[in-house]
């Protein structure tokens, strides 16, 4: 195994469990395809790492988070769903992301490339994703419980708007990380589909948020050793795999049921 | 508006406003410049029920908000002395997630569930069920068991029976009557249910966006006084309990 393909595999797993994770909450805030929509925001600033030859992780962070912190504003001072609101800024993001970005970087951008995962890289993977899952769990029952019934939430104290800010930053690091891995288009897979596999399978919340990481990092991992071995992009076999797990899961839950 | 003295049941009780758990006076709340409530002013004394009634879009819900400190007012709202409110919401539906009771309960303390559902007549068993898969009856005692655990002197109810059905229905008032009469705790109820306002509380708020009445429970018999809170379309229901000598209180 090559440095890189080491480096990658590393940065793979970590971000794996954190998008998986942070994904569990996204999925019962029924914001899978916001998700999805969300990362593509990232291009722009992708495009600005690789003309101003900057780490793209930053470019990518900032996009998102602007737009994160745009999506919670609107929607917290208007009657707009975030559906709407990222809807636009997703479109307007990947059209402006595409003009900046030179045409032999994109198809990196859009799919990743673990070919070219540095030591820094892997460093700065495994440094983002521990402390997203500790403040996730920090705030895991309180996001909950604010899904279920905000005035039950706030009724007991908890500051809805705040809780949901601090998520919505989550989702743009595990986000902007996920990105190096399997690229704008397909990270948005990788913070849903372990959720969505693991929902019904699930006896309870932790075991449910327990095992959507798990099954990021095993499809992350298991996606990047086989992508390293068949000498294929990483990106599509990782959210091929985690697939794959969801199906095996809409199976075997049926089969208990 | 009609004001009546609400009656206090028991001689031994303070009198006055030191007997009062809550004060609110001339509370008005405006929501995109529409006013959903004006000039309301009551009081609850300690330990005892308010049924707050009226129609649809009356302002009821809003009322409870106001009281969680969830909404912007004018007006004053006083609790005196150290308050715990817990709160049991209209709308309450959980559909397809992975969370169980325990987990639920867990939310908002970490000991204590058996106790709290004992209280409302379930057993232990439950707290390994998922939310999901809970009956209408079962979902409704499971959210009382919640306003009840961290042991609240002060209970807000927005109609806690409007989902389940008139079995569950009087099985969830006996869950409620139990803990008042164990408890000493100060009810504000929303209902629908003219018989459940009449027979089980100590005062009765007719709220119309102002208030229609403020008294005691046995005028709500009175025609001419339905006919001043709810006009000439009775916006409350009526449904028979059978609860024998036993009352809500």
């Amino acid at each position: 195994m090559t440095d890189a393909a080491a480096y990658s595999l590393v940065a793979g797993i970590s971000v794996g469990f954190a998008a998986g994770y942070v994904g569990s909450l996204m999925v019962l805030k029924r914001m899978a395809l916001v998700g999805d929509a969300l990362s593509h925001v990232a291009l722009p600033g992708l495009a600005l790492g690789i003309l101003f030859n900057f780490n793209p992780f930053f470019g990518a962070f900032a996009f998102l988070f602007s737009a994160a912190v745009l999506t919670w504003y609107i929607e917290k001072t208007t009657k707009l769903f975030p559906e709407s609101i990222i809807g636009v800024l997703f479109v307007t993001a990947l059209a402006v992301g595409i003009l900046l970005t030179p045409e032999v970087d994109l198809l990196e951008a859009l799919f990743g490339d673990i070919t070219t995962v540095s030591l820094v890289d892997a460093l700065l993977a495994v440094g983002i994703s521990a402390p997203i899952v500790v403040v996730a769990r920090l705030v895991y029952r309180r996001v909950v419980l604010g899904i279920l019934s905000e005035e039950l939430a706030r009724s007991t104290g908890i500051n809805v708007a705040l809780v949901n800010f601090v998520y919505l930053f989550l989702v743009t690091l595990v986000v902007a990380v996920g990105i190096k891995i399997v690229g704008t288009v397909l990270v948005g897979a990788l913070v849903v589909v372990p959720a969505a596999a693991m929902k019904n399978v699930s006896r309870n919340l932790s075991s449910y948020a327990l095992l959507s990481g798990l099954t990021g990092t095993a499809s992350a991992g298991s996606g990047i050793l086989l992508a390293n071995y068949l000498g294929l992009p990483a990106g599509p076999l990782v959210v091929s795999i985690g697939t794959a797990i969801f199906a095996g899961a809409l199976v075997a839950d049926r089969i208990a049921s | 508006m009609v004001v009546a003295q609400p009656p206090s049941r028991s001689p031994t009780r303070e009198t006055g406003a030191a007997a009062d758990v809550l004060r609110v006076a001339n509370l008005g709340v405006r929501l995109d410049h529409v006013p959903i409530l004006e000039d309301v002013s009551f009081h609850v004394r300690r330990g005892t029920t308010l049924a707050i009634v009226g129609p649809n879009g009356a302002g009821k819900t809003t009322l409870f908000r106001v009281l969680l400190g969830l909404v912007p007012h004018t007006g004053t709202v006083e609790w005196s002395g150290p308050v715990r409110v817990g709160y049991v919401p209209q709308h309450f539906v959980v559909t397809d997630v992975p969370i169980t009771v325990r987990d639920f309960l867990g939310f908002k303390s970490e000991a204590g569930f058996e106790e709290s559902l004992a209280a409302v007549g379930l057993e232990g068993g439950v707290l390994r069920k998922r939310l999901d898969i809970l009956s209408g009856g079962e979902m409704q005692r499971v959210l009382i068991a919640w306003a009840v655990l961290d042991r609240p002197n002060v209970l807000l109810f927005d109609e806690p029976t409007a989902t389940v059905d008139i079995g569950s229905e009087d099985m969830l008032y006996e869950a409620l009557n139990r803990l008042e009469k164990e408890s000493n705790i100060t009810v504000l109820l929303i209902t629908h249910d003219i018989h459940i306002a009449s027979q089980y509380s100590d005062a009765v708020l007719a709220l119309n966006r102002t208030v229609r009445f403020f008294g005691a429970p046995s005028r709500l018999s009175e025609p001419d006084l339905l006919m001043e809170i709810f006009g000439s379309g009775s916006g409350l229901a009526e449904h028979k309990h059978d609860f024998g000598s036993r009352g809500f209180r």
